[in-house]
Order: structure tokens, then C-alpha cells, then sequence
């Protein structure tokens, strides 16, 4: 952990860019498929390496791959705004994403790799009467789920972040927020890279720039994947493909109630420290931090429509900073460095899917949607207990697949109202 | 910013309308449902990669919904429709592309 390498609300300055230590060349091995794995994980982003180290890490097993059809983390991993938090309002979300949030607290000593974890706290902010009542209804909930959470008032909010502005005289005024001291930020590539390395080191084989293309799926069992390298046999296989969810759920023959959407972020270039903590506002789509080395990273909100191909509209980033600029004025003088996209899984009520599927031995980690880079290391954690046992873990039986037909959705949209 | 065809108003900013996911998903006969084919009308839309016939009302112009042919990877446009007449061909020709 980076507590020292934090700095304290309100206390501006640099933090040490200059002491990135230098990338060894080669993190994990690389190597050539083999004919047969006991377990096959589709896709190599955070959920999909993090499945396979909890694999060899709690459950010792290790004849293991990781099949990326692009290369490792250049999915949405690498291309998220890195909002870690836990305040979410339902006991089943505000349980897995806390343990989560635990094993990020210990995730740099776990695999040996530094990651820049900072828990800078995050601020959620509220706009208006109804707002300030849903936000409340958070907090008390998190409250009883034992999760750090607290109501700061505007002046509050402004004391700890000086450039906000809190107005009463905007469209969008703050009326105070919620703030979790323990949420944060991480190096996102360097996080896949952890995971990688520490899942290398242990004997899993990472496999990049080889899409899967089919299951064999005899008598309702998978038995392998058809890949654009040939076919490789497996014991089990476990989907983790983010934004192409849906597309593999089809290849092995069953539907997913998920529909991808581009999301967007962008980038200033490097700046002073001027933030120091993470603001988010869902109701004008506004989610701030400014990384370690300087550059202010925001996120938009999604494209209006389906879509695979990893840009969004112009207009949305517009509406973006539209609103970032009236809560935070100085920002008029910063320019847009970059923006890119990434496609997200979106289910019906904002929850993962994590479980069994309607074919046996193959498993499903999907629908994390706009918010599920804080749930990488509870996730693998979850999905490596799934894969190998069988049953799903406590913490992820809620979210499985079957709850589209029993009703028993974890609404997580409406009533968070925030998308990361 | 997609340029929209809506049929009544002709070409328009994408952000005059409203997306209303997948086309053409007919209302299920309420007795005659089990619940997952129940759930499936609630919950399960067409996502696939490449070509999908869609759903998009003009929220700011004709207020009036409609269906279009769109590409998923390129976001390139294809023929509008209105619904409850014969579905264009689609676009693909054939390459269908990953159906979801
Ligand atoms: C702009 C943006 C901002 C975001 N901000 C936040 C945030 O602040 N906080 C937060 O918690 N979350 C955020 N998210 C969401 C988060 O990034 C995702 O929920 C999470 O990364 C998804 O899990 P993953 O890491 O496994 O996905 P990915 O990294 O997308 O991994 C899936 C992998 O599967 C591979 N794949 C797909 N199909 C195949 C195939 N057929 N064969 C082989 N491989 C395949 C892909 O190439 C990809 O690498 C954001 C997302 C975006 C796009
Ligand atoms: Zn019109």
C-alpha cells in the first residue's frame, strides 16, 4: 500500500512521479498452447487473470490458461477511470464489492507488485432535494453493513476540495455528498500486470492475440474451446469477456440479458495536483480524479445505443465537461488530451452475472458494466471458488444468471444512481 | 454523433432520439407464458456484433418510433422502417457477422 505516497484532504502537491520503478521486460512467460487444460479462462483483463491466479493461489490449481484474443488488459481494464469504492446500497452488492475493497487493502504485499493503490477517499456528490434523500438512504444502509461511509455538507466538501464549486447559483448545485475515506484509485495496467506476473509465477499460462471462436459443448458439457490457433481441450471453462459477453454466451448456445454499450473517458495533460480525492456526481455524469503523475481522469456516460466498437460520440464527452466545468471553474483552462472508448456489459439492474450456466462446467463472469474495476480482485476471488468447486461462493450466489427468471434482480441503477 | 434517418423528418441528430434496443420483439400472450420465457420477453435483447435491426423514437422532432438497420462495429446506418411493416432485407448480405 502507498499510505505514505497519499496525501492528506487538502494538502496540494506533487506526488513523486519520478519514482515509477522501471518494467522489467518480460512480467510473465510466454508460451505456446498446449493440447489440454484442466481450466480455460476467455479473456485476459483484470476478472479474467484475477479468476485464474484465486485459481492456483487458494485452490492449487495451475494447469491453467488464460486465452486473450487481443492482448492482456487492452479490453476495459486499461481503459477505466479506476473509481474503487463499496457504498453500494444493496447488502448483496455493498458484500462483495467490500471484500473486495479488503483485498485491494493488501493486494500489493499479496502479489508482490506495486499498483499505486491509493485510498484517497471518494466523494459522491448530491444535487437536489430527492438526491440528497437517495444518497442518505445509501449511507444508512452502508451503515448497517459495518461499510465507512459518511454525509459531508457543502462547506465540508469544499474544505476538501478547494477547486470545487459550491455555489448555490449553478444549474447543478452541490447540496453535500457521501464520502468513503477508504475508496480510491489504482494504476489500472499495472493491476492486469500484477495479476499476470503473480499467475505466471504460480504455473498459469497467459495466451494473448488467440480469440476464442467456439465451444465444444458435447452432450451439454463444454469439453474445450475452438480458438483462432485450433482447438483446445478443457475440463472447465470460464467466460470472462466483459463487453463480448454476449457474443460468446451465443457461441455456446444460450442468451444473456446483456447489451454492450461504448464508454468513454478522457484525459488532461500532466498538471499540478490539484485534486487529491475522487469526486463523482451521477446526476450531471461528472467522475473526476487526477492521477498520480498529474493528468485529470474523467469518465463519461455511455453511448445512447449497442455498440462493439470501442468509440463513442463527440457529443457525450461535450455534455461531460460541460458539467465538470461548472463544478470545477479552473478546469476551463486545462485542455483535452485524449479520449477513448471501451464497451461495456450492461445488465437490466446494473448487477454482475457470476455463476453457472445453462452448460455444465462452463461459467460466466459478465455484466459488470460501467463499474467493475473496483470488483476485480473480489471477483477472480469469487469466480477462481466457482470454477473450482462447482457451487457458487456465498458472496456471488445472489448474482447468479437465474435471477432474470425468479425476479430476485439487485437493482442497482435506480437507486445508486452513479455508474461507476 | 450518429445522423439518423427517422421516416418522417428525414436525416436528424442522433441526439433527438431516444434508443429503444432490438426490433420487432412481439408481446408474449400472457397465459400462455412460463417464466422464463417471461423472462426472456423482459429481459433479453439482440446484441450482436455487426448488423442489428433496431428501435429508436424521435423524441425531439416527430415524437414518433420507428426501426433501423445499424452496424454495430462501424456504426454505419442501413434502411429505417416503420414497425408493423415488412422488415428490410438486412444489410449484411449474408456476412452476418456474431450473432448475440
Ligand atoms: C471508460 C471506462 C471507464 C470505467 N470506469 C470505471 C471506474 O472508474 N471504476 C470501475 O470500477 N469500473 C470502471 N469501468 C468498468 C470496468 O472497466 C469493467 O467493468 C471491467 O474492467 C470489466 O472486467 P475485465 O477487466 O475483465 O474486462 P476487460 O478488460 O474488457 O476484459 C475482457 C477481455 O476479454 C477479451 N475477449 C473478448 N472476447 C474474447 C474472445 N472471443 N476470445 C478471447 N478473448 C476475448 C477482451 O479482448 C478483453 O481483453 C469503466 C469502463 C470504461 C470503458
Ligand atoms: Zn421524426
Amino acid at each position: 500500500m502507498n499510505t505514505n505516497d497519499t496525501l492528506a484532504p487538502g494538502i496540494i502537491g506533487r506526488r513523486r512521479a519520478a519514482a515509477l520503478p522501471e518494467q522489467p521486460p518480460q512480467l510473465w512467460k510466454s508460451v505456446k498452447p498446449k493440447k489440454a487444460y484442466d481450466i480455460i479462462i476467455v479473456g485476459g483483463g483484470g476478472h479474467g487473470l484475477a479468476t485464474a491466479y484465486y485459481l492456483a493461489k487458494n485452490h492449487g490449481l495451475t494447469n491453467i490458461a488464460v486465452v486473450e484474443k487481443g492482448w492482456l488488459a487492452g479490453g476495459n481494464t486499461a481503459r477505466n477511470t479506476t473509481i474503487i469504492r463499496s457504498n453500494y446500497l444493496w447488502d448483496e452488492s455493498a458484500a462483495i464489492y467490500e471484500h473486495s475493497l479488503k483485498l485491494w487493502e493488501t493486494l500489493e504485499e499479496d502479489l508482490g507488485y506495486e499498483m499505486f493503490f491509493s485510498q484517497r477517499g471518494v466523494l459522491t456528490l448530491a444535487h437536489s432535494v430527492s438526491d440528497v434523500r437517495s444518497k442518505k438512504r445509501n449511507l444508512y444502509a452502508n451503515a448497517l453493513n459495518g461499510i465507512d461511509s459518511e454525509w459531508l455538507t457543502p462547506e465540508e466538501v469544499k474544505k476538501l476540495v478547494p477547486i470545487i464549486n459550491i455555489s448555490e447559483d449553478v444549474r447543478y448545485p452541490v447540496h453535500g455528498a457521501t464520502y468513503q475515506p477508504r475508496g480510491g484509485i489504482a494504476k489500472h495496467d499495472w493491476v492486469a500486470w500484477g495479476y499476470a506476473k503473480a499467475a505466471s509465477d504460480l504455473g498459469v499460462d497467459i495466451i494473448q492475440g488467440t480469440e476464442v471462436t467456439g465451444f465444444d459443448i458435447r452432450n451439454n458439457k463444454v469439453q474445450g474451446v475452438h480458438t483462432s490457433q485450433g482447438t483446445i481441450a478443457a475440463g472447465k471453462v470460464g467466460m470472462v469477456a466483459a463487453g463480448h459477453s454476449s457474443v460468446l454466451a451465443n457461441l455456446a448456445g444460450f442468451s444473456v440479458p446483456i447489451q454492450s454499450r461504448p464508454l468513454q473517458a478522457l484525459v488532461s495533460p500532466l498538471l499540478e495536483q490539484v485534486l487529491n480525492t475522487v469526486v463523482m456526481s451521477g446526476a450531471v455524469h461528472v467522475y473526476v480524479s487526477q492521477a498520480h503523475k498529474g493528468e485529470l481522469v474523467m469518465g463519461a456516460g455511455t453511448d445512447a445505443f449497442n455498440s462493439y466498437a470501442q468509440r463513442g460520440g463527440f457529443h457525450v464527452i461535450e455534455h461531460q465537461l460541460a458539467a465538470a466545468l461548472e463544478l470545477f471553474p479552473i478546469f476551463s483552462r486545462a485542455q483535452v488530451l485524449r479520449t477513448w472508448g471501451g464497451i461495456v456489459d450492461v445488465c437490466p439492474d446494473a448487477s454482475p452475472i457470476i455463476g453457472l450456466t445453462p452448460v455444465e462446467n462452463l461459467f460466466i463472469n459478465a455484466g459488470w458494466g460501467t463499474g467493475g474495476f473496483k470488483a476485480t480482485p473480489g471477483s477472480g476471488w469469487v469466480m477462481a471458488h466457482t470454477i473450482a468447486t462447482g457451487t457458487p461462493h456465498e458472496l456471488n450466489k445472489p448474482f447468479a444468471l437465474d435471477r432474470f427468471v425468479t425476479g430476485h434482480l439487485i437493482d442497482e441503477h435506480g437507486a445508486a444512481g452513479v455508474a461507476h | 454523433m450518429l445522423y439518423i434517418p427517422c421516416p418522417h423528418c428525414g436525416l436528424r441528430n442522433e441526439t433527438e432520439f431516444h434508443y429503444g434496443a432490438e426490433a420487432g420483439v412481439a408481446y408474449p400472450d400472457p397465459n400462455a407464458l412460463t417464466d422464463s420465457d417471461w423472462a426472456k420477453y423482459l429481459h433479453i435483447r439482440a446484441n450482436p456484433k455487426g448488423w442489428l435491426a433496431e428501435r429508436w423514437v424521435h423524441f425531439a422532432g416527430c415524437g414518433r418510433w420507428f426501426n433501423l438497420w445499424r452496424n454495430t462495429v462501424t456504426h454505419e446506418i442501413g434502411p429505417a422502417y416503420l414497425p408493423f411493416t415488412e422488415q428490410p432485407k438486412s444489410p449484411a448480405n449474408g456476412q452476418e457477422g456474431l450473432k448475440a
